[in-house]
């Protein structure tokens, strides 16, 4: 699975689903490197065919009206939208 | 993979948007690099998928599935009436503009299947000499046999409009 691995502090395990074309996808990247977490991404967009389906299909657990960005923390909960106040609870 | 997207492409289109969009009374995100960058996105789907859409959503490749997301996207109107921003931040209400501060929304688009069940809408009879066509994005009504080839206030294209009456 082509997820991206950024390298930082680990304050947990942060999944971000998010689309490279995506203006709030892109602030919360931005957030999370200016805060120098760890965390791992992937453009959904850029995805193909069986690869797609699956990425899919896992957003949907958490977030079923498949919107961008998720993040999913620690397999616990999914953050939707760039929610600066609640990604910064998360990353202090 | 990504297609390439030039800067003065980019340029170019904000200053046509721009113009276009301020003098029917919409405005642009007065962040103008957070803008340049989701007109940027807008063009790099252009050029993908053949139609420029919304670059906050997942697009499915297939323009007619997608009609409704093309930007300016069907729910750009009640965003903005509800929380003065599209759902990508790239229209902006007159307080936004004023210095309010933006941040991201909710999604109002239907999921796919509830996009599948209202789409069959029943014709209702009508007495009118001349059909009535709706703009979904902007709401511009006219009568006359055919939709015009675009919008005249808003600007998308023909096969946004709806049989009204």
């Amino acid at each position: 699975m082509p997820m991206q691995h950024v390298d930082g502090e680990n304050k947990g395990k942060l999944v971000l689903y998010a689309l490279s074309t995506c203006g709030w996808c892109k602030k919360t990247r931005m957030l999370l490197e200016e805060s120098g977490t760890e965390y791992e991404y992937i453009y959904v967009d850029l995805l193909e065919d069986d690869e797609l389906k699956e990425i899919v299909e896992q957003i949907k657990k958490w977030n079923p009206s498949l919107s961008f960005p998720t993040l999913v923390v620690n397999d616990e909960i999914a953050i939707v939208g760039f929610k600066e106040d609640e990604i910064r609870r998360v990353i202090k | 993979m990504i297609p390439n997207v030039k800067d003065d492409e980019v340029d170019a289109f904000y200053e046509k948007l721009k113009k276009q969009a301020e003098s029917v009374g919409y405005h642009l995100n007065p962040d103008v690099k957070f803008t340049k960058e989701l007109l940027r996105s807008i063009l790099i789907n252009e050029k993908r998928y053949g139609y420029g859409a919304c670059p906050c959503r997942l697009a499915s490749g297939e323009k007619t599935e997608d009609r409704d997301i093309i930007c300016p996207c069907d729910y750009r109107d009640p965003d903005l009436d509800e929380y003065g921003t599209c759902y990508c931040g790239l229209y902006v209400s007159g307080e936004i503009l004023k210095g309010k501060k933006l941040t991201s929304i909710p999604e109002r688009r239907p999921s796919p299947e509830e996009r599948a069940s209202v789409e069959k809408s029943v014709e209702a009879p009508s007495v009118l000499k001349f059909p009535v066509w709706r703009c979904k994005v902007c709401g511009y009504l006219c009568a006359r046999d055919k939709p015009p080839e675009s919008c005249p206030i808003c600007k998308v294209s023909k096969e946004r409009f709806e049989r009204f009456i």
